[in-house]
């Protein structure tokens, strides 16, 4: 696996989701890769945007946000983890034949098109985080890294946020501990 | 107003823009949200443009000092008082969420997670100012960053209720737009569960926007002319008077004191317009003072009557709030209020919600009151029945929250 390095702009805004500011003129929450960190991987092409986790006392939650793709290629998210559960699928919401919604791992994982984007959000696609090895604090973030088709990696600073929704299959929490 | 969103200026003044405020001047104080906040479409028919919808006006922070302060007031009020579970790791915690909170939407975009973004387009000068109580700031700040705020002294008339006393952590959230305000302090309020009980939330009102010309002093509920003596941005002495400067993480910071004042409007409604106007020394009409013509005249405490009695009472409200030591002045940022209460034979609670911003409350605030406590005929109609104080810090650093110089070391 070939680790991307980063360019202190790309990382920047990479690490800014929710909570810092790079000393641009971006909005805070707005991520933008630097054309000039590396054209040669696909984590340099890739952004997201306003990253947050739902807060969980325990099991498994998920995490959601905007990812942007200033490339020409299409990008593809193949996995995910992070240091704070011991299992992680990218996850889409389909309806069962009785109507119902189920969401199960997406196979091939999220393709992000080029010169597009995909939401990840309650209901919709998500990053499914399982085995929680504590509370997920409300408040706190967690460093989701995605793992890209061509290999390369980047890393998300995702903000913990409390939120009723998202699955009523979650353990319930007040997400305070 | 580059860059600001277009409107035809020939159909502001055609359309009768004095009643927004005397046409330009009501938009020129704050940044309005260009791009995120369309306009109605007009597919078809002829297209009216009265000016940018006020909606889409925001009033971000400047410099040092939290928004909502010397910010001109919005006309709606929510005034959240919470009580913390947790120690300083968790203030911090929820100082982050609700910060963010308060930045996204105060630009008129969603907040982080938000479950009813299309309640974010219109952010109608929405601002969510921060303060933390005496108890936060003994038992949280770090003495060496600790800006020096004192309880209120017990007043003599004042008949406080728990319910509506003293709170670790206060925000006051302001819209000109009532459905932009509740869906900001809803947020607000999810974002602050995992860490806070909400103790109160005092809702209060003034005048719509657009209603009266920007910058009228308002009226409250008695139906005074109420905050003629209250100092603006403009004024030379505004800064001294509100932004504290001490200790160096606080530099920008000020204090609020909030006090709930409760009116007996079914007693005041015995009393007569001569009567209401002695009790006060000012005018209902212009709120001149009885001595003068005009609302901002200076009173003149010492003319007498043909009988020699002084035409402004010396224990009206206006003579006895009046200070000769220029210090004894603060910034009010009052809102009426009115709950339905059956229980009472109005049907309502009436009242004010008392909002003062001084840079030493103790030396400019306590002076003022403690005179109205001791004599003030306007004590006859109303009563304290909430006090609280919060140390308001300064603006978030950029990219950081609010009270982080208090709660962390820079």
């Amino acid at each position: 696996m070939r680790k991307t390095t980063l360019s202190a702009a790309l990382l920047c805004g990479l690490l800014a989701p929710a909570l810092a500011a790079c000393g641009n003129d971006d909005p805070p929450g707005t991520t933008s890769s630097s054309p000039s960190a590396s054209a040669t991987t696909q984590a340099a092409a890739l952004s997201v945007t306003d990253p947050w986790v739902k807060a969980a006392g325990s099991g498994m939650t998920a995490a959601f946000g905007t990812l942007s793709n200033s490339s020409d290629q299409d990008i593809d998210v193949v996995s995910a983890s992070t240091p704070v559960n011991a299992m992680t699928e990218l996850h889409e919401t389909v309806e069962n034949a009785d109507g119902s919604m189920a969401m199960r791992p997406k196979k091939g994982g999220f393709v992000i098109p080029a010169g597009g984007k995909v939401s990840l959000v309650p209901g919709g696609d998500h990053i499914m985080m399982m085995d929680l090895e504590g509370p997920v604090a409300a408040g706190t973030t967690v460093t989701i890294t995605l793992t890209l088709g061509d290999g390369s990696t980047t890393e998300v600073e995702a903000t913990v946020k409390p939120f009723e929704g998202a699955d009523e299959k979650y353990q319930p929490s007040d997400g305070s501990s | 107003m580059a860059g600001g969103p277009r409107w035809d200026r020939r159909n502001v003044l055609r359309t009768g823009a004095a009643a927004l405020g005397g046409a330009g001047v009501g938009w020129s104080a704050s940044a309005a949200v260009a791009a995120t906040a369309p306009g109605p479409r007009t597919a078809d028919g002829p297209t009216r443009v009265v000016g940018p919808s006020p909606g889409t006006e925001t009033a971000p922070a400047v410099g040092r000092n939290q928004a909502g302060i010397a910010t001109p007031p919005q006309a709606h009020l929510a005034l959240v008082g919470w009580d913390l579970r947790g120690g300083r790791a968790e203030l911090v915690r929820m100082m982050r969420l609700l910060s963010d909170d308060a930045g996204r939407l105060a630009a008129g975009r969603p907040a982080l997670a938000d479950t009813e973004p299309d309640l974010a387009g219109h952010p109608s000068r929405l601002t969510a100012t921060f303060g933390f109580g005496p108890r936060v700031l003994r038992e949280l700040v770090p003495a060496e960053r600790r800006p020096v705020l004192e309880e209120l002294p017990a007043f003599r008339r004042d008949r406080l209720e728990e319910r509506w006393s003293q709170t670790d952590v206060v925000a006051q959230v302001c819209s000109d737009d009532p459905l932009t305000l509740a869906h900001a302090k809803r947020m607000l309020l999810k974002d602050a569960r995992p860490f806070a009980d909400v103790r109160w939330i005092q809702h209060g009102f003034r005048t719509a926007r657009g209603t009266v010309p920007d910058g009228t002093t308002m009226r409250n509920l008695m139906g005074q002319v109420d905050g003629t003596v209250n100092p603006t941005e403009a004024d030379p002495g505004f800064a001294s008077l509100v932004w504290a400067r001490s200790p160096e993480p606080y530099d920008g910071g000020t204090f609020l004191v909030v006090r709930r004042i409760r009116m007996q409007l079914d007693r005041w409604d015995r009393v007569d317009r001569v009567g209401r106007e002695v009790v006060v020394g000012r005018r209902l009409d212009t709120g001149a003072p009885l001595t003068g013509r005009q609302e901002r005249d200076e009173p003149d405490f010492a003319a007498t009557d043909r009988f020699g009695f002084p035409v402004i009472d010396p224990a009206s409200h206006i003579a006895r709030a009046r200070s000769t030591d220029p210090a004894e002045r603060f910034l009010r940022r009052a809102y009426n209020y009115t709950e339905p209460d059956p229980r009472r034979s109005t049907g309502e609670d009436s009242g004010l919600v008392f909002l003062a911003y001084a840079a030493d409350p103790a030396r400019q605030f306590v002076p003022v009151q403690q005179r109205l406590d001791d004599l003030d005929r306007l004590n006859e109609w109303v009563t304290t029945i909430g006090s609280a104080v919060y140390a308001v810090p300064p603006a978030a650093p950029q990219g950081g929250y609010t009270g982080q110089s208090l709660l962390e070391e820079s």
